[in-house]
């Protein structure tokens, strides 16, 4: 079979580029398998929403060649909520780095997931605050150096999954910039579920997070992305020690045919019309 | 023809005037003395095929409004009080990207949760400046039921026009106060539609700074794809750091406003025209000093009032022209004194007094009556 080479310029607004991230960023494999996952969707660019909280994550809406919103730092899910309640018939991503999803966007993580809301949520968990040179965010590990954590964070991190499937996400998943191809295949699973799906993508800032916790240059962080994915069913047969440090990949999560909000309202709405 | 007349309570009427106008969503997070408005849209919103959300915060609230009004919906929410305040953000995003919506604040005490039934006018300040950075605004300030439902129309109206956040300001007496509304046809108002722009999508840019003309938004999903940021941006959206396009844009963001002030600006003048002590007063504020007017007219003063009814921008134009005949003016205000600096600032050497009642109490015409014959001393 010949292989043809994925155009990535039919989806890219080249007039913008360069882009933003620093040289070896895992943010641009998180880009180029979504941009390949839309494209095998069969999703049109018109019909595409792409929001987006702020972040070195966040930026990806301005490169892409959708129906773009670079809203405010956490707030993504709800702009998207509102374009997507209003126009159903269109595919509403949104991305979020690991801060904007989970500390000032809690609460909009949680209540986007408990409406089970036909979206897809992909959060480009860099354990950092990557834009603002590397505070701690609600995902960096116990133990580890950011410049608000000098001495090691003493804080849990949230484990996006748990909290995801918790408070009610009916598509649930864990891949990382490293597993660039089984990455591909997790979004366009999340993308045809119909419901809020929820896709962790561990990946790397060397530059904010990485040079304070010995993993310096990119190289180092993906290996620790390789070294450190434990395939859920493989997880299955090891002990909590044997996992410690490390995380789960795979669906994680999934309930098919559950109740989801947007396609509920509408449907409320035909037993109450005034015709 | 018949009027169709209703009594109704002033909340009741943002929610009447609001589906007039063509609103196609709400989304809020409830509190007193605004949630009339949702429960009402809650009801009346589903009955017409529209959406009502009721997010879990006020800041998600508009966030919903604002991704909903990209995609073409004329869309509003309300709130008071702590629920404004943490709209805030949101209001500059929209003010920046330039997003077409309503934002009904009922006035409440304040500061914080201050007096969650009560009235008060301490808002005022804020609609202009509650966000940061510099931007216009638009705030109306309606003084009867009947008002608040056909300045809700106008508020549509503005906000699709110039592409902008349209407060309504108005407090706890006028939302919860049952007043006569007369309610009009559809066909009766002027009523501003979002269209698609008139260019094809390849021609298309989402801004224009320097023609003058506002360019319509072209709703997300009907083929102009384009970028919206809250980073200032150039006129084909994308963000942008070269100093001319800085200066461009934020100088875009007040002259659409400041330039069309003619078409924005709405007052109303009562008794002026001999008047040597002149009222500037708003909202349920300006009810009680149209009577205070009638009292001191009755006893040889002569009072008039000028009312803004677009209170954003502010009529300078008209106050300082005031200010050059009646040489005394107060301001009567349910704070400790805003929009007084206002009207300072515009008056050409007349007095500017304030009348400055926070009690929870409504102003009474008692009140202003004393401080008018006080003045009339002087
Ligand atoms: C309301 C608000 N608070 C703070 C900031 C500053 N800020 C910008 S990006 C960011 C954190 C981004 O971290 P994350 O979401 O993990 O994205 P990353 O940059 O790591 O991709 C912060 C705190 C902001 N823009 N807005
Ligand atoms: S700071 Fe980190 S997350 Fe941001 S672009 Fe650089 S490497 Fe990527
Ligand atoms: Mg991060």
């Amino acid at each position: 079979m010949i292989k043809t080479k994925f155009d990535y310029n039919k989806y890219l607004r080249k007039n913008t580029l360069p882009h933003i991230w620093c040289p070896g960023c895992g943010d641009g494999i998180i880009l180029k398998a979504l941009l390949r996952a839309i494209d095998k969707s069969g999703y049109s660019k018109d019909e595409v929403v792409i929001t987006s909280g702020i972040g070195c994550a966040s930026r990806l809406p301005g490169y892409v060649d959708f129906n773009t919103i670079h809203t405010t730092h956490g707030r993504a899910l709800t702009f998207a909520i509102g374009i997507k309640m209003y126009k159903p018939r269109l595919k509403v991503i949104t991305i979020s780095g690991d801060g904007d999803a989970l500390a000032i966007g809690g609460n909009h993580f949680i209540h986007a997931a408990r409406r089970n809301i036909d979206l897809t949520l992909i959060v480009f968990n860099n354990y950092t605050y990557g834009m603002t040179g590397g505070q701690y965010s609600p995902t960096q590990p116990l133990d580890s150096y950011s410049t608000t954590t000098p001495f090691g964070n003493i804080e849990p991190p949230f484990d996006v999954c748990n909290l995801a499937q918790a408070a009610g996400a009916t598509w649930v998943g864990r891949s990382t910039s490293y597993h660039a191809v089984q990455l591909e295949k997790f979004m366009v699973d999340a993308l045809n579920h119909t419901g809020f799906s929820v896709l962790d993508v561990i990946t790397n800032c060397h530059i904010s997070y990485g040079r304070r916790n010995k993993m310096k240059s990119p190289v180092e962080m993906i290996k620790y992305q390789k070294e450190k994915a434990v395939p859920a069913r493989s997880a299955e047969n090891m002990t909590p020690e044997d996992l410690a440090g490390r995380f789960k990949t795979g669906i994680l999560f999934e309930k098919k045919d559950m109740p989801e909000f947007c396609g509920e309202y509408y449907k409320k709405l035909e037993t109450i019309k005034i015709k | 023809m018949t009027k169709n007349i209703k009594l109704m309570q002033g909340n009741e009427a943002i929610a009447e005037g609001a589906v007039i106008a063509g609103c196609d969503f709400f989304a809020g997070y409830p509190i007193t003395p605004s949630s009339e408005v949702a429960e009402i849209l809650s009801s009346k919103l589903p009955k017409i095929g529209r959406v009502f959300l009721q997010m879990e915060d006020e800041i998600a609230a508009l966030g919903a409004v604002l991704g909903a009004a990209l995609g073409g919906a004329k869309a509003i929410t309300a709130s008071s009080g702590p629920g404004i305040s943490l709209k805030q953000e949101h209001i500059g995003y929209a003010s920046m990207c330039e997003i077409p919506c309503v934002i009904i604040n009922v006035m409440r005490g304040g500061p914080s949760t201050g007096l969650p039934t009560l009235p008060a006018q301490g808002d005022v300040m804020q609609a202009k400046w509650g966000t940061h950075g510099d931007h216009a605004i638009i705030a109306i300030t309606p003084s009867s039921v009947n008002e608040s439902l056909y300045e809700t129309i106008r508020a549509f109206n503005l906000a699709v026009k110039y592409r902008t956040p349209v407060l309504i300001l108005t407090d706890e007496i006028i939302g919860h106060m049952r007043e006569k509304v007369v309610i009009p046809d559809k066909n009766d108002v002027e009523i501003i539609d979002v269209k698609l722009p008139g260019v094809p999508p390849e021609k298309y840019n989402p801004y224009n700074y320097t023609s003058g003309k506002v360019t319509p938004l072209a709703p997300m999903g009907e083929g102009y794809r384009y970028h919206v940021t809250g980073l200032i941006h150039g006129e084909t959206g994308f963000p942008s750091q070269k100093t001319d396009v800085i200066q461009n844009a934020q100088n875009w963001l007040m002259d659409k406003i400041y330039k069309n002030i003619k078409d924005i600006e709405k007052f109303e003048e009562f008794q002026i025209e001999d008047a040597d002590i002149l009222l500037v007063a708003y909202g349920s504020t300006s009810r009680s000093s149209r009577q205070a007017i009638r009292m001191a007219r009755s006893a040889g003063i002569k009072a008039g009032m000028f009312r803004p009814i677009t209170i954003w921008p502010f009529p300078d134009e008209q106050v300082s022209k005031l200010s050059k005949k009646i040489k005394k003016i107060l301001v009567p205000e349910m704070n400790m004194g805003q929009i007084i600096f206002e009207v300072q600032r515009n008056a050409c050497g007349s007095s500017v007094y304030g009348l400055n009642v926070v009690s929870g109490e409504p102003i009474t015409p008692d009140q202003i009556y004393e401080k008018i014959k006080e003045i009339s001393k002087t």
